[in-house]
């Protein structure tokens, strides 16, 4: 494996619409797994991708109570990267743009993530390897 | 000569601009530069031998590396046989190193 080096990813998209959430996911794991630090910045609709009172819900149409379902929320998510960047040794800074935060009443957010500005995207990449802007259309 | 990572994730039947990005590959190459293209979600609709993959298969001939995201394949059911002989099925990884190896990246 290369070295480690810290990576940026700037995430505009809300949870539940579009695969770009679940590929921004995906592309943290795959970078924590290579030992990489990593540093996000949530924005726009991205601040809900952490938003802690997400709940996981039955499905009547299909007959399925809430453990069938098995309904994934991207906060769960979040907290398995948190988890797996702690036992690798890695680092992952997520933070949510506190502006954003607050024009959607979003501020209760799963533990381990902090608040912040959009200066910290540039502190951020300032201090990055690489930056990745995952834009919404 | 740069080194460019261009990723794209719509298909050219979602969105027109997916095709400006395939000249924005093309064109990079024209001028010198390293780039792969990295196909993810819907993005890996035209691997498939269609009309469609021509596009693909034009800028893959100009010196543009064409990979597929293989999470986004299985998704779709698009085996690998089913691919243009131009892309080659890669995982996040591809990615991953080369953000870490600084290249110059864009996602669309």
């Amino acid at each position: 494996m290369a070295a480690s080096k810290t990576l940026t990813f700037a995430l505009m998209d809300p949870p539940y619409e579009n695969a770009r959430s679940t590929t921004a996911l995906r592309l943290i794991d795959c970078a924590l797994r290579r030992g990489h630090n990593v540093n996000v910045f949530a924005y726009e609709g991205g601040v809900g991708l952490a938003f802690a009172k997400q709940a996981p819900h039955p499905n009547a149409m299909h007959g399925r109570d809430v453990a069938q379902e098995d309904h994934p929320n991207p906060k769960d998510w979040i907290t398995a990267l948190l988890k797996e960047a702690e036992q690798r040794g890695t680092k992952l800074d997520w933070v949510q743009c506190g502006m954003c935060v607050d024009e959607r009443g979003a501020g209760e957010a799963v533990a381990g993530l902090r608040r912040g500005s959009p200066a910290d995207l540039w502190k951020f990449a300032q201090a990055s390897d690489n930056t990745l802007i995952i834009p919404s259309k | 000569m740069a080194d460019y990572l261009l990723i794209e994730s719509r298909d050219l039947f979602e969105s027109n601009d997916t095709a400006y990005f395939y000249d924005l590959a093309e064109s990079l190459v024209r001028e010198g530069n390293r780039v792969s293209l990295f196909l993810i979600q819907n993005g890996v609709l035209p691997t498939r031998r269609s009309e469609r993959s021509a596009a693909l298969s034009r800028i893959a001939k100009a010196g543009v590396e064409l990979l597929a995201d293989d999470f986004s394949l299985r998704e779709r059911g698009i085996r690998n046989e089913k691919l243009i002989a131009d892309v080659r099925p890669a995982s996040l990884d591809f990615v991953i190193d080369c953000l870490a190896a600084g290249r110059k990246t864009l996602w669309h």
